[in-house]
């Protein structure tokens, strides 16, 4: 227990008290009136955080506290009752919104500074008007968690929620997500929506929603737009660029985040988006080859094998790495490869050892953009030799994602290697287009 | 002399906050604090008001919000990057700027606080590009002397600077990126100065405390101090943007004056029995009455299809013409408040004029109906506009039966103020989760007691020991800010003296001539030395300063070459002597050392500023006693 909750514990004052404290300085008393803060998550404890009645917060070093007195302890506050759903407007679309985490839509306690999602129709509907007037929308919170925490099984929770909705009337999905790992539930979800012929949209912010300069509210809206569009598929919509102007949609399975912090991060790799969306409602198709709207009833397939990893190749590497995930039972290896798509020669070997032993062994390129090719060097004819599937022009999160879900399907290598190189979900491209790259 | 006011009996209350930029890299990440119009980029955002507390909305920002205003930002990749496009989460805090905040709550008898927590403010007007300024205390509890007693500063911060306003529009504002980010002090005071003279008194105190830091800006814009105002009855109005010290006497008596008048406007009206209530939101349309007014601007309105419309201001009549402060009105403060709709109002006390005839005048009055007190107001626009101003004309009105209404108003540089906006609201503020708190350890805070600089007044005492020069000459460099600068000069070898008599009377003494805000430090030191080496004398740095004026991006040595004030060497001096001696030898010969006097104007006249007077007074000399 670090100082601060032993102070408080010892003294009875609790996060939200009012208190006077009494202060040493110099042999001066100082006084301090204002509200106790929880204590910060990292700070070393020696410090009592009060907010001020002018609205700043101050620490108050422990040790230099003569006395503290409860001026005020508030009462507990009568939990407000939000609205869940709001009664349906006729003529306006469905579209039901899942949670997952992330702060795409939240408010602050500006009392304490904690930031609360905000997942009821009521508090969806404060934060961001402008998307009831779109859509009737259904908020769902599904599930809270960082997404640097995602897991295979949630993408099938997911998947499921999705097709639930869908398949009862909602017109689209949208889904809310932590911007991490959201390209590669784009990915997983590309794969287990089977016959999907309706929108199913990934939306994400890079700048929390407690700020003004949030990019979530516009973010939100694009993506109900394009929940309503005349487009049937799993898309990510987000800033097009770093001002407020329009987003972009992105194929599922060929976007991916190029920025830890920017805006317009998420970018179309190998790939032309499809479709540029305007809060206003404009939507303005990028490409002549998008899947239209349609009936059809949506199917899951969500069987997957977890043991499969990702590898990025490097000067120096161990061949170790490769036998040890072998060994450790693994039954699919993607290989971030260099260039066109090599590892070092010596470890051409162990990935021989790996196809022989059944592994299905797939190489992407830490390039990201292009295409990777086994024939130009040696080592990548080598690297078909040994049985290595060139994934042309494949992400390697989103040869990840397949490559879990194929051998989900099949324990055959020579299946699997078909199957990574069939084109299920618009991952791979027939030809690599001259304006795909760094756009 | 008698004062204007009793501020005692009126009960003066004076408050000051004052932000001063500090000399170091910005706040949040490690760009130049500078200032550029060198534009490499735009972008557009928009801002959205936030949830409060109780998870609501204020209506009038979300409605403002759907109006769809949107700022556009212009930048430079060099002074603003990431951070302060708010594409990536802040860094820092600059670390040497908290140390110089600390060092002024020391100097300001302070307590700095032992955590710092830096906070989001939020500032929904574009000015700040992330929707809110971060701002932290840093101390708490200061306090100044003054002869009228001691004056309390509850609280000294640390925060960013905002954008800077390059165009406002209807639908878009242009903010320039540069200043977004310089670390600010705010020192706020207690409101307990009770006499004009004393607020100055507390801002020269402040201001000398910052400056003795040697790390805060200097130069327009980089200081602002903003005064509270407020007499017994009447009410806190905000003043904005005075620059100088030696304005803020003035601006406080201005401000009570307007006060006193406002509350004697609203004791007559009450006497003349006008409520709140009675000033009712009726617009008559006058225009018929105006078809053939010899007013321009009404006729000019009237031709383009707008209308003019008059408003009644029951037990008005002779309050609006009032002056409450050295030529402005009651009306003038009417005027101000429609400013956001039309240029101009016209109102009964000042008519007729400007082209309205007394039978234009009469027209309305019967129109409106209007008795012996009522007055009306007229507005020449197109009708929506109209009524909007007209609108605020009747806002203002009901207000004046209050009395003075609490607002945030701007300097006017004679010292009276005028209406900028409402007061804000209080601030909502709420943690800075991207920076960790900060930890002020005991030993770190002694270690910046011990080592604080030097006061003002401890300086000029030390230059009248140190240098010998006379102390309001150390006053006025002190003063000027130019101490460091003399202290450097010095450094390079050159005489105390000398220093401040160029830097205070030649230099200072140019202000009329020329632009001498464009000479640089820089220059001024490339100047001295050129001095030094022997390059000029003492005399060209007048016209070294008036060329640098001229043309600050010529270095010194150039516009000494350019005016010919590069002194000539030994010889050539000599050589125009002797030609000087030549041309007037028979003189010489005559008057021996009785020509000496003649000898040096006409050698001065070839030679002043080119060679040093001594040199030539003792080559002239020795020649006379040559040839005698």
């Amino acid at each position: 227990m670090r100082k601060v909750e032993r102070f408080m514990d010892e003294n009875n004052i609790r996060v939200g008290d009012y208190v006077r404290i009494v202060k040493v300085d110099d042999g001066e008393e100082a006084v301090y009136e204002g509200r106790v803060m929880s204590p910060y998550e990292l700070s070393e404890g020696e410090t009592l955080t009060i907010k001020l009645d002018n609205g700043y917060n101050v620490g108050i070093l422990i040790d230099g506290i003569k006395r503290v007195e409860l001026i005020e302890r508030p009462k507990v506050s009568e939990t407000v009752s939000f609205q869940e759903v709001f009664p349906k407007k006729p003529g306006l679309p469905n579209v039901t919104i899942l949670g997952t985490g992330g702060t795409i839509a939240s408010r602050i306690d500006y009392k304490t500074g904690a930031v609360h999602p905000a997942f009821t129709a009521e508090e969806l509907a404060k934060a961001v008007p402008e998307i009831f007037e779109i859509a009737n929308i259904t908020p769902k919170l599904l599930m809270n968690i960082l997404s640097e925490d995602m897991k295979p099984e949630y993408w099938a929770r997911i998947a499921h929620e999705v097709a639930d909705a869908l398949n009862s009337g909602e017109d689209g999905v949208v889904i809310a997500h932590g911007t991490d790992t959201l390209a590669y539930t784009a990915a997983a979800l590309s794969f287990m929506l089977r016959d999907l012929s309706k929108p199913v949209v990934l939306v994400g912010a890079q700048r929390s929603s407690d700020r003004p300069s949030s990019d979530a509210a516009m973010n939100l809206t694009c993506s109900v737009r394009m929940a309503t569009a005349d487009f049937g598929g799993v898309t990510v919509v987000m800033h097009g660029e770093t001002g407020d102007t329009y987003c972009l949609a992105h194929r599922g399975t060929k976007v991916r985040k190029m920025h830890t912090s920017r805006r317009d991060a998420f970018r179309s790799i190998n790939d032309v988006p499809i479709a540029k969306v305007w809060p206003e409602g404009k939507i303005e198709f990028l490409r002549g080859d998008h899947k239209k709207r349609g009936e059809s009833e949506v199917v899951v397939d969500d069987r997957m094998e977890t043991r499969v990893a990702l590898v990025k190749a490097f000067p120096g590497m161990s061949p170790g790495i490769i036998d040890f995930l072998v060994d450790e039972g693994y039954k699919g290896l993607v290989i971030e490869g260099t260039g066109l798509g090599h590892v070092p020669t010596y470890v051409i070997d162990t990935l021989k050892r790996a196809t022989e032993e059944g592994v299905t062994v797939c190489m992407t390129s830490q390039c990201i953009y292009g295409r990777v090719n086994l024939n130009v060097y040696s080592t990548g004819r080598r690297l078909l030799k040994a049985g290595v599937v060139p994934c042309e022009d494949m992400l390697p999160e989103t040869a990840y994602v397949k490559l879990m879900w194929v051998l989900g399907h099949t324990d055959d290598p020579d299946e699997a290697g078909k199957m990574m190189l069939t084109n299920y979900a618009g991952e791979i491209t027939p030809y690599t287009r001259f304006d795909t790259f760094l756009r | 002399m008698a004062e204007k006011f009793d501020y005692r009996e009126l009960g003066l209350k004076v408050g000051l906050e004052i932000h001063r930029q500090l000399d170091t890299k910005k706040l949040f990440s490690p760009v130049p604090s500078e200032l550029n119009d060198g534009v490499e980029f735009r972008f557009q955002r928009r801002l959205r008001p936030t949830m409060s507390e109780i998870g609501e909305i204020d209506p009038a920002a979300l409605e403002e919000f759907k109006k769809g205003r949107t700022y556009i930002y212009e930048g430079n990749h060099r002074l603003a990057d990431l951070v302060y496009i708010d594409e990536e989460p802040p860094r820092g805090p600059d670390m040497e700027a908290l140390e110089v905040s600390l060092q002024i709550a020391y100097l300001l008898n302070a307590k700095p606080v032992d955590e710092v927590h830096f906070m989001r403010k939020i500032v929904i007007d574009g000015s700040n590009v992330s929707g809110f300024q971060r701002t932290a205390i840093v101390a708490m509890d200061g306090r100044v002397d003054t002869p009228w007693g001691s004056v309390g500063i509850p609280t000294i911060c640390l925060e960013e600077d905002a954008c800077r306003i390059v165009e406002r529009g209807e639908k878009e504002v242009i903010y320039r990126l540069d200043r977004l980010g310089i670390p600010l002090v705010e020192i706020a005071t207690t409101p307990d100065i009770h006499h004009p003279e004393q607020a100055k008194v507390v801002a020269k105190y402040i201001g000398d405390a910052l400056r003795a830091t040697r790390k805060v800006k200097r130069g327009l814009g980089t200081i602002r101090q903003d005064l509270n105002v407020s007499i017994k009855g009447g009410a806190r109005v905000e003043i904005k943007g005075v620059q100088e010290l030696d304005m803020i006497p003035l601006i406080v008596e201005r401000e009570v004056e307007r006060q006193v008048n406002l509350l004697k406007i609203r004791d007559e009206l009450r006497e003349r029995g006008v409520k709140p209530g009675d000033i009712e939101e009726g617009f008559y349309d006058v225009t018929e009455i105006f078809q053939n007014t010899g007013s321009k601007i009404i006729a000019r309105t009237v031709k383009k299809g707008g209308k003019v419309l008059a408003v009644k201001l029951p037990g008005f009549r002779g309050l609006i013409g009032r002056e409450i402060q050295p030529g402005r009105r009651l009306g003038t403060e009417m005027a101000d408040r429609a400013k956001k709709y039309v240029k101009g109002i016209f109102h009964i006390d000042e008519l007729p004029n400007y082209g309205i005839t007394e039978l234009e005048v009469n027209a309305v009055i019967e129109k409106l109906g209007l008795g012996e007190e009522d007055a009306f107001v007229l507005v020449a626009a197109e009708e929506e506009t109209a009524r909007n101003a007209l609108r605020e004309v009747l806002q203002r009105a009901r207000e004046a039966i209050e009395g003075v209404p609490e607002e945030t108003r701007r300097a006017l540089p004679d010292g009276n103020t005028q209406y900028m906006r409402p007061l804000p609201g209080k601030a909502r503020m709420y943690p800075e989760t991207d920076i960790p708190s900060i930890f002020l350890p005991p030993e770190e805070k002694e270690r910046i007691r011990s080592a604080l600089p030097e006061l003002p007044q401890e300086k000029v005492e030390r230059y009248v020991k140190e240098y010998g020069i006379d102390r309001s000459l150390a006053e006025t460099i002190i003063n000027d800010e130019r101490d460091e600068l003399f202290e450097e000069i010095i450094g390079l070898g050159a005489k105390p003296s000398l220093v401040a008599s160029i830097l205070i009377v030649v230099l200072k003494g140019l202000k009329k001539e020329a632009p001498i805000d464009r000479i640089t430090d820089g220059h001024i030191k490339e100047a001295f030395q050129l001095y030094l080496d022997g390059k000029i004398a003492k005399e060209a740095f007048e016209e070294i300063f008036l060329g640098l004026a001229e043309h600050p991006e010529k270095t010194a040595a150039q516009i000494a070459e350019e005016k010919g004030l590069t002194l000539l060497s030994e010889e050539e001096t000599e050589r125009i002597i002797d030609e000087v001696i030549q041309a007037n030898i028979d003189v010489i010969r005559a008057k021996g050392m009785g020509a000496m006097g003649m000898i040096m104007g006409r050698a001065m006249a070839k030679l002043r500023g080119r060679a040093d007077g001594k040199l030539v007074s003792s080559l002239v000399r020795k020649k006379i006693q040559e040839l005698s």
